[in-house]
């Protein structure tokens, strides 16, 4: 190992992951007085050059879907970067018929850059589901020791909202939430008469100014970046107070590839590769903490395989990688012929919807285990390409009947999204494929996926539910699902939500478990996982706010440990 | 073809962009007049802003003509062509192998169509032809009657999408559906109260 340049300082904790979980982790260790190290496979990002904020698909020769049209599977080109399902050299594998979909943002921020900005409290419930329907496992941890850094968590980031005292969606720390949109009039009036529950949505987006960040502008942008930092990135919103304190080394394009080892068995640093030069350098520190992404930190893990780790690193329970979820997700559209008379109006508001729909059927028993939301779009947004495509197949022909066709049928159509809780199951999850390496000669994941019938019955519920809504609304649905084939109901491919997490769960049982209840690794005690990777149940939340209130929690936890002098 | 030259014919099948397009106002007269040209000056686009980047000259053209069809000017708003979308369809066919064999492919397949049934290729053809190629590939019905016709069927389908994508992503095409937004605001208004 004499050609191998090292970092000659010692850093007090190496983050790997630079997004929500990470950002966290370097926020509080910085200010709590750490060093830190932080690795981040992607580039920097520059708010300035980097977010499209305000330009039009005509500003732009590729029209918004990028070169050959390809940005259009990515979300568009005027996504905030570095998202994508493929990465140029960084494949992953899936096992026959599983087709799970991982998408990865290289970029500082990583997937906060663009993310839809939902954040959700878990409910008191969700940490107990297994004691409630026999199912999967219980959290170590109960809602009440999270609760105080959901509200830290809150208030620092800034999430609208309103107080309704839903059980499922405890409350939080809100500002006042943006006015609703006509589409969303439209649904709420339908939702009343039929007893589902219709309330504003929580979203990570200023409506008033907050610690330095102004108030949103309502351009309906998030997903490109905000410019003013109106909205929750950890780039532009942790990583920056982190630097303030001159204690954050961030050191872009570093692909971490092994978590060093020391003969005590303690975490010493991360080997990396310095993506410019393709050379092996290593961030040695007394602490470690991941953050890679929740299955990212499971590669990371498995392939730091050591003599006194042969199973890959804090394994010993065979947990790493297993227990993988994602979201249930099912889309369906609705078109709604009432809405061709709304005059022309301002309807972009703040990037998401204004209103969801938290789970409502909690108090009942349903034909599946736990539950999902459903969130909502359409209206006269901006228009793009595809905005039409469903038009194009339902109206056909051409000419100025078409066209004044299409005029009118502008801005009529709202689409629902369910978004529920899978329960892990024995055959999925990721490992190391034995075959394949990318381009930096890292042993890459090979995933495992099916959904079992507790989610293909959620989905039919979700179906289901769209339509009774649609229909009450005075709309048409007019989604159509196959019944059978690997995705009935609408049911979405494995990864497809972008919310995998529990890859490295926590749990009291170091022999069912990869971490304890403050992300640290039964079997490695400087050793901490702080992105979805913890997680023991995905509920109808997205993970993110979870994701930063644990990784909030772990931090403060690795302080005091760092104070009495217990790490390495 | 009295008032309109050969050159403003060639203008306006290539440029596309520009305002009060004669193609659109005669599309079939001017494609058979920019298929002489055509056959006489090997290039249609001399004096056009825009070089095809994927499709011969020829192909450019009847994807001009296609795209004027499908969404044509009309008293609200110009058409796709003068919002550009040939050249849209055009360089994303350029870069994508995919979306070029459909679009390559499917004009090749109305040429042969029309070669069976007129003997001449479809920007040849007389109006009255094309209008007639047109009506039987632009729904998806006669593909059922016509099982011959399904892959021209299939393919409009899609040139229609692509049609739409090139116009409303076009400043004309964004203004035509009377979106408002794409600024700044300090308070977002919410939903205005709805006609009666």
């Amino acid at each position: 190992m004499t050609q191998v340049a090292r970092s000659p300082k010692v850093f007090d904790v190496c983050v790997v992951g630079s997004g929500a979980g990470g950002g966290m982790a370097a926020k509080i260790l910085t200010e709590g007085g750490l060093t830190v190290a932080m690795l981040e496979a992607g580039g920097p990002v520059n708010p300035e050059k980097d977010y499209q904020m305000f330009v039009w698909p005509y500003d732009v020769p590729h029209r918004g879907i990028g070169v050959g049209g390809r940005a259009a599977e990515n979300f568009g080109e005027f996504l905030a970067p570095n998202g994508a399902w493929k990465i140029d050299g960084e494949p992953y594998t899936s096992a026959p018929g599983a087709n799970f979909q991982w998408f990865r943002s290289r970029i500082v921020g990583g997937r906060t850059n663009h993310w839809g900005r939902i954040a959700l409290r878990f409910a008191p419930v969700d940490f107990q589901s297994k004691t409630r329907d026999g199912l999967g496992e219980d959290w170590p941890i109960r809602y009440e020791d999270i609760a105080p850094y959901y509200d830290k968590v809150e208030s620092y980031i800034g999430v609208f909202g309103t107080h309704e005292n839903v059980p499922s969606a405890p409350d939080g720390m809100f500002l006042p939430p943006p006015k609703p949109r006509c589409n969303e009039l439209l649904i709420k009036k339908a939702c009343e008469k039929l007893n589902i529950t219709c309330i504003p949505s929580r979203l990570a987006i200023l409506t008033k100014p907050l610690n330095g960040r102004p108030a949103c502008h309502y351009c309906g942008q998030c997903g490109r970046g905000c410019g003013t930092a109106s909205n929750f990135s950890s780039s532009q919103v942790l990583i920056p107070p982190a630097q303030a304190t001159g204690k954050l080394t961030l050191i872009t394009n570093a692909m971490a590839r092994e978590i060093l080892v020391g003969p005590d068995g303690r975490a010493k640093g991360v080997s990396y590769i310095d993506k410019k030069t393709r050379t092996e350098k290593r961030a040695i520190a007394r602490a470690v903490v991941v953050a890679a992404s929740a299955c990212e930190s499971a590669r990371l893990l498995l392939n730091s395989k050591s003599p006194l780790f042969p199973n890959g690193l804090a394994n010993s329970s065979g947990q790493v990688g297993r227990n993988l979820t994602d979201s249930v997700g099912s889309d369906g559209e609705g078109y709604f012929p009432a809405m061709e008379k709304m005059p022309p109006h301002n309807h972009d508001g703040t990037g998401g919807m204004h209103l969801y729909i938290p789970w409502w059927k909690f108090d009942r028993k349903n034909e599946f285990p736990r539950g999902y939301h459903i969130e909502m779009g359409g209206g006269r947004e901006m228009p793009g390409a595809g905005m039409f495509d469903h038009e194009c197949d339902e109206l056909e022909g051409y000419g100025a009947n078409l066209k004044s066709s299409l005029r009118r049928r502008y801005g009529t159509t709202i689409g629902f999204a369910g978004r529920g809780e899978m329960i892990p199951n024995p055959d999925t999850y990721c490992e190391i494929d034995p075959d394949t390496v990318d381009q930096f000669g890292i042993p890459v994941l090979r995933f495992h996926f099916r959904w079992s019938d507790y989610e293909l019955r959620q989905a039919r519920d979700m179906q289901e539910t769209f339509r009774a809504i649609v229909e009450m609304a005075g709309g048409v649905y007019r989604t159509r699902t196959l019944l059978d084939g690997p995705y009935p109901y609408g049911i979405q491919p494995g990864g497809k939500i972008i919310h995998e997490v529990g890859t490295a769960r926590m749990g009291t049982d170091a022999r069912t478990s990869v971490l304890n209840g403050y992300c640290q690794a039964h079997d490695v005690k400087n050793l901490f996982v702080t992105d979805g990777a913890p997680l023991v149940t995905n509920p109808d939340k997205n993970p993110t706010l979870t994701i930063m209130a644990l990784s909030w929690r772990a931090s403060e936890y690795l302080l005091e440990e760092a104070g009495k002098g217990n790490l390495a | 073809m009295s008032g309109i030259s050969r050159r403003d014919v060639l203008r306006n099948l290539t440029v596309g962009a520009a305002g009060g397009s004669v193609l659109q106002m005669i599309p079939a007269k001017a494609a058979e007049l920019a298929h002489e040209i055509v056959q006489k000056e090997k290039a249609a686009t001399r004096d056009g802003k825009y070089t095809p980047k994927c499709l011969s000259a020829r192909q450019y053209l009847t994807l001009v003509v296609l795209c004027d069809a499908i969404i044509p000017k009309d008293g609200t708003s110009g058409g796709a062509v003068e919002a550009g979308a040939p050249e849209f369809i055009d360089l994303i066919a350029s870069e994508n192998e995919e979306y070029q064999a459909v679009l390559v492919g499917g004009l090749m397949w109305l040429d042969n169509f029309c070669a069976d049934r007129f003997d001449r290729v479809f920007l040849a053809c007389t109006g009255s032809q094309q209008n007639q190629v047109l009506e039987l590939i632009a729904y998806r019905k006669n593909a059922v009657a016509h099982p011959e016709l399904s892959q021209g069927v299939a393919f409009f389908a899609k040139l229609r999408k692509m049609t739409c994508n090139g116009f409303y992503t076009s400043k004309i095409g964004i203004e035509d559906l009377k979106y408002v937004g794409n600024t700044a605001l300090a308070e977002f208004p919410g939903c205005p109260p709805l006609p009666e």
